[in-house]
């Protein structure tokens, strides 16, 4: 503490002029935000209210009509909403998943072993390949789902009849227990979606490894030394220390999977905005709902979160 | 080269054992052979050792297997012949292995040419990107200026919306290209016409609000905050200016991290289909996302139609991410230690 007390001393004239020398190396943001990206929010925005048709001789014409595309986005588009609120489903779900996988992956992939490069390797390779071209060929492969019938999921649909888990087996497993059948179906799914969580937490990965080599190693040494099981040593120790990775972490799933262009409600918009008249303006208009709504599920998120996060005082 | 991040070594504790000071340490090198094996074979302990250590490595192993099976999959299916999807008892290994698919694709699509765009495209937009984020990210983390929250509230709001809200807007904005109507005055009522250039991607590029910029801005913004403040108070102290300072000191310290970021930005660049397709259409230069496409030479009329394309479509989607592996099994090392170096940690 008391060295930023002595730091905030220091004379003024220096701390001005290096304050003011922040804005030359942010200026290639500031105008790109000035002169291209906020035109386009706003245009976006504006475009949600409008009904364009593009000139014949070039240039496009627009015409105000309020919130009739939002209407016709949530009233009269048939799939629109069933896909929103499955996709917010699914997505609220996966994220724990996502999350506590990720968790768990990088505590072992943190831990000594034979081969620990090579995994490591495998375990981001998802990082690389799993955007863009590749991860539009997985949403419907059926080469994917007829070489792997008989084997494992591999994220690609309809081989339904060969997932590794069924809900029979598990409810037998539970036996008498008393689970809902909504627990049993989200445990299955999870498992039958495996190959999915695998190929979305990558990023997660790297941020709970870098957080985990963070943690000064004598904690661990003093709670061994006092006798502490590796189970309360997780919980009392390595738990908290990491817990604002898990807030970040959670925060990067929302943002990601929503932003994925996998992503159902994604696909959708995307198929709207090709058909021909007024698909444009009404595939703006449903994207910033879907955008409104998961800005409301990441400030949920956050605050929820937020209760549990331990910050470690620094210095 | 220093690190500035304190790397912690794992303490190096035999967990099998209860020797923890000088005098058990004593005492158990009193212990002859076999009463040394007992202790650490007939431990509770060990037993919950070799069963974490069989666990931990069939869940590697397996985990592993799902990530690298589609691949797997994918190779041999391009050597598939027609028949062979025809025929049920033919899996993975194909009767009739042919190189058709690959020769088609190669020759139709004109997969060289592509190649050479998309690399083109590819380095040029990550250098810049790489260059450019790094420098927002020092301001960002090392000045105080007025404004900096709201800049970099800005940045994560780059990051939150998706792309495909402004995909209309970006495309007038390019397809019409104008500075707040000033352009117009000057006589380009409609603007300039950015669709099938390197234009739009360059602009983005350069002003750091392209595909996942948000996300290499706040990583380099906190892997500056982990470099001590007082490294820039010496080299302004001997009169070096700030730019100066920036550019001749920290930035060759910043190396490593822009070698993983540079990675991140090529192939998400090398596999983009968004940007890819907005701003260039087929009249534009040839990039790889084009590449996805049944090849004409191809007949795929047969029983199993869906699936032999299906296939042909896959083998195109290996050959476009082929020349990317390559580079990351290279690479790879640098990624990994870059990010854990990175201090996302903050």
């Amino acid at each position: 503490m008391a060295n930023t007390v002595k730091a905030k001393k220091k004379p003024a004239a220096l701390d001005s002029k290096k304050a003011r020398a922040g804005w030359f190396f942010v200026i290639p943001f500031v105008v790109g935000m000035i002169a291209i990206y906020l035109p386009i929010i706003a245009d976006s925005l504006t475009l949600s209210f409008q009904k364009i048709t593009i000139l014949p001789g070039g240039g496009y014409s627009t015409e105000w009509v309020g919130l009739e595309n939002y209407q016709n986005a949530l009233f009269t588009d048939p799939n629109f909403v069933r896909i929103l609120t499955e996709s917010l489903k699914q997505l609220i779900l996966d994220v724990p998943a996502i999350v506590i996988f990720a968790l768990f992956m990088s505590i072992v992939l943190n831990q000594k072993m034979l081969g620990r490069a090579v995994f490591r390797a495998i375990f981001f390779v998802p990082v690389i390949i799993s955007t863009g071209i590749i991860d539009s060929l997985g949403s419907s492969n059926a080469m994917e789902a007829y070489m792997s019938s008989g084997s494992i999921d591999t994220g690609a649909q309809g081989n339904a009849g060969n997932e590794i888990l069924s809900a029979i087996d598990i409810q037998k497993l539970f036996g008498n227990m008393v689970v809902g059948t909504e627990l049993v179906q989200y445990v299955v799914g999870l498992v039958n979606s495996i190959f999915n969580i695998v190929n979305r937490s990558g990023v997660q990965m790297l941020v709970f490894l870098a957080g985990l080599q963070s943690i000064n190693p004598s904690i661990y040494e003093s709670c061994k030394m006092e006798g502490a099981t590796p189970w309360e040593t997780f919980w009392k120790i390595t738990f908290p220390m990491i817990s604002p990775m898990i807030l970040v972490n959670a925060i990067y799933t929302v943002i990601d999977s929503f932003t994925s262009q996998s992503n159902q409600v994604m696909t959708y918009i995307n198929e709207i905005y090709l058909t021909a008249s007024g698909g444009r303006v009404l595939s703006t208009a449903m994207s910033w709902v879907y955008f409104i709504l998961v800005i409301a599920l990441l400030g949920l998120v956050a605050f929820l979160l937020s209760f549990f996060v331990f910050y470690q005082r620094k210095d | 080269m220093f690190n500035f991040r304190k790397k912690y070594k794992q303490p190096e504790v035999n967990p099998n054992l209860y020797v923890h000071n000088a005098d058990q340490l004593k005492e158990y090198q009193k212990l002859g052979f076999w009463a040394r094996l007992r202790l650490r074979v007939f431990s509770p302990q060990f037993l919950v050792d070799v069963v974490w250590k069989i666990f931990r490595f069939v869940l590697l192993v397996g985990i592993s297997y799902i990530i690298i099976y589609p691949f797997f999959t994918k190779i041999s299916a391009s050597f598939f012949s027609p028949q062979d999807f025809v025929d049920p008892t033919v899996k993975m290994i194909p009767r009739y292995p042919t190189l058709d698919t690959y020769k088609a694709i190669i020759l139709d699509n004109d997969y060289l040419e592509r190649l050479i765009n998309s690399a083109y495209l590819s380095v040029i937009t990550a250098v810049i990107q790489t260059l450019i984020t790094a420098i927002i990210g020092y301001g960002l983390a090392k000045f105080k200026f007025k404004g900096r929250n709201f800049v970099f509230a800005l940045v994560v709001l780059t990051m939150v919306i998706p792309q495909r809200t402004l995909m209309a807007s970006m495309f007038m904005k390019f397809r019409y290209f104008d500075f707040y109507g000033i352009l117009g005055l000057l006589g380009l009522p409609n603007g300039i016409d950015m669709i099938n250039t390197h234009w739009p991607m360059l602009l983005l590029s350069l002003t750091g609000i392209g595909f996942k910029n948000g996300l290499y801005i706040f990583i380099f913004r906190q892997f500056y905050k982990g470099v001590p403040d007082e490294l820039e108070e010496a080299a302004y102290v001997d009169g070096s200016g700030i730019f100066k300072t920036y550019f001749r000191i920290i930035l060759p310290l910043t190396v490593p991290m822009m070698v993983t970021i540079f990675m991140f930005a090529f192939s998400w660049q090398w596999t983009d289909t968004f940007y890819s397709t907005l701003f260039y259409t087929t009249q534009g230069p040839k990039l790889l996302p084009g590449l996805i496409d049944i090849p004409t030479t191809i007949n795929t009329d047969s029983v199993a139609k869906t699936l032999y394309e299906s296939a042909i479509l896959n083998t195109a989607g290996l050959l476009v991410i082929a020349p990317l592996f390559v580079v990351f099994l290279f690479a790879q090392n640098a990624l990994v230690e870059g990010i854990e170096r990175s201090g996302i940690v903050g």
